[in-house]
């Protein structure tokens, strides 16, 4: 497990895209800062943006919804999602729920 | 069917978890949002809003929304027609394209059409609408399946509870607000009553006019200074107030007596605390024991006042309170057969009948007051008001004033008996 509100805001990998790395806190009200870091991303001209889940391990409702949320954004910008480092749990769960419908899974 | 599980396993894992959010004592607003994280994140829900039934403007207020976009309405309004329906059909789910029938539905048709809501869900709690859930399409794209729509409502059921939950304690709140207003208007009352009782005692005794008032305040002035609290101090000045009701008996001419009066009258007025007494007996003021300061505002610490003669410690301490307002007030105000007499005498006489008379701690925490009002420590002026300015500012007080208190300052809650004999103990009437 990672520790408790560890977060680290969005790194610029390359032009126009941004690396969000998920973390735990993804399963808290606090992740609604996730959201709001990629909205401003997005804002700024991002054309992907790649949540990283390296260090994720489960991801319960509130992720859900939080990342539905980094979804809507990206849609409404015409904005391309990829979920990386997915472990097979999370994979299969996002499969069972139609998330992969969405995004692009690396 | 492994699927399927993981799905399961996923949606209990939400609703196990908004029965802890709904448990827990996060501020209303935060549990809500959580709530919709959940609901819209165990089944992949895109979007969605949770709103609050207001009974008096029949309206639905969100509480908290996800991805419907600036133009959705954020109040939502019902008719008669709709409030019926929805209580009818209780806290089920309702698909919004078999529904059109409904004038909710016909209204706001196209916000709901427009963000592609499919289900809305009336929080029924108890036969009352408190709210509302409004949720979007999945991220599958597929239709409700009835165990989704099972598992919504039982979250639905949770929020709603919370929902009910708020609207009672704002409702126990404004109950309790409402009753400490009416508490206050009801004191106020009393006190305003009192206060006309005692100017009716004072009508009779024209040489003392005002004496039960000024009784009133100093007894207050003591209890202030002795820090009681405000319902303390307000009993204490009830006390004073009403010290002298038994004098309402006492033949006019007695109390008006333009002269020392005789044995014979004295014994007729010395009647009047147990008259008062029995007058009283049916107040009962909360904090203060009103009909005995009023039957023992006579008696003396040395055992040498009337009716009956007790000793300090047998003296209930608001009739001390009242005992020494009222002496001092006799003392400080003309009497047919007597001027008042000067400030600087009083609070010395007060000095020496401290332990003999008063108690002494009553008599450091009246001087006290004195004192601070005039080196200006207390800006009330309330001795000022009662006495005069020339009166209260005559030369040579503040330092007797140091002087009595340095004397008295007391080092034992315990009050002192003088037992010498005492010549003569200050006029009271
Ligand atoms: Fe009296
Ligand atoms: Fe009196």
């Amino acid at each position: 497990m990672i520790a408790e509100n560890h977060y680290e805001p969005a790194a610029p990998a390359a032009e126009n895209i941004a690396v969000v790395t998920a973390g735990d806190y993804l399963n808290k009200l606090t992740g609604e800062r996730i959201e709001r870091e990629c909205k401003d991303r997005l804002e700024q001209g991002c054309r992907e943006l790649v949540v990283d889940f390296s260090q994720t391990e489960v991801i319960n409702s509130i992720g859900i919804s939080i990342l539905l949320g980094v979804i809507d954004s990206a849609k409404n910008s015409g904005a391309k999602v990829v979920f990386s480092e997915l472990n097979d749990d999370s994979a299969q769960l996002f499969e069972s729920l139609g998330l992969t419908n969405h995004v692009t899974i690396a | 069917m492994i699927e399927d599980r993981t799905k399961l396993i996923h949606a209990f894992g939400a609703l196990a978890e908004l029965g802890s959010e709904v448990a827990n004592k996060n501020s209303f607003q935060e549990t809500i949002r959580t709530s919709l994280h959940l609901i819209s994140g165990a089944l992949a829900i895109m979007r969605g809003g949770v709103a609050r039934y207001s009974r008096y403007g029949h309206e639905l207020n969100m509480l908290a929304v996800r991805g419907l976009g600036d133009d959705f309405p954020l109040s939502l309004s019902l008719c008669l027609e709709d409030e019926r329906q929805f209580i009818a059909n209780g806290l089920n789910a309702i698909e919004t394209s078999q529904a059109k029938v409904l004038p909710f539905f016909q209204v706001y048709d196209r916000s709901l059409e427009s963000r592609k809501i499919e289900l809305f869900v009336p929080l029924v709690v108890r036969d009352e609408i408190v709210g509302a859930l409004f949720l979007g399409e999945k991220a599958t794209s597929l239709p409700y399946t009835t165990y989704e729509k099972e598992i919504i409502c039982a979250m639905g059921r949770h929020i709603g509870v919370a929902i009910a939950q708020r609207n009672l304690m704002a409702e126990i709140e404004r109950h309790a607000e409402e009753n400490r207003k009416l508490v206050d208007d009801m004191r106020t009352t009393y006190n305003d009553t009192v206060k006309a009782f005692a100017t009716a005692i004072d009508c009779k005794d024209k040489y003392t006019e005002g004496h039960s008032v000024r009784v009133g305040k100093y007894s207050e002035i003591i209890a202030t200074e002795l820090e009681w609290g405000p319902q303390e101090v307000e009993g204490a000045a009830v006390a004073g107030y009403l010290h002298d009701v038994g004098k309402l008996t006492v033949e006019r001419k007695i109390i008006n007596a333009p002269y020392r009066i005789n044995a014979k009258e004295s014994a007729e007025l010395n009647k009047h605390p147990g008259v008062g007494y029995e007058i009283l007996l049916p107040i009962h003021h909360p904090y203060t024991n009103v009909p005995l300061a009023a039957k023992y505002h006579h008696e003396r610490l040395d055992g040498r006042g009337y009716p009956d003669g007790l000793y300090d410690r047998e003296i209930p301490y608001i009739a001390k309170l009242v005992n020494l307002a009222d002496s001092f007030d006799a003392m400080t105000t003309d009497r047919p057969y007597k001027a008042r007499r000067p400030a600087a005498d009083v609070v010395d006489d007060l000095r020496r009948n401290a332990g003999k008379q008063f108690a002494p701690e009553l008599v450091t925490a009246f001087l006290r007051g004195m004192l601070k009002e005039l080196t200006g420590d207390n800006k009330e002026k309330r001795f000022r008001k009662l006495l005069g300015r020339e009166y209260m500012e005559a030369e040579g007080i503040v330092p007797i004033l140091r002087t009595a208190l340095n004397e008295m300052t007391p080092t034992s809650p315990l009050t002192y008996i003088n037992s010498e004999p005492q010549a003569e103990g200050p006029t009271i009437l």
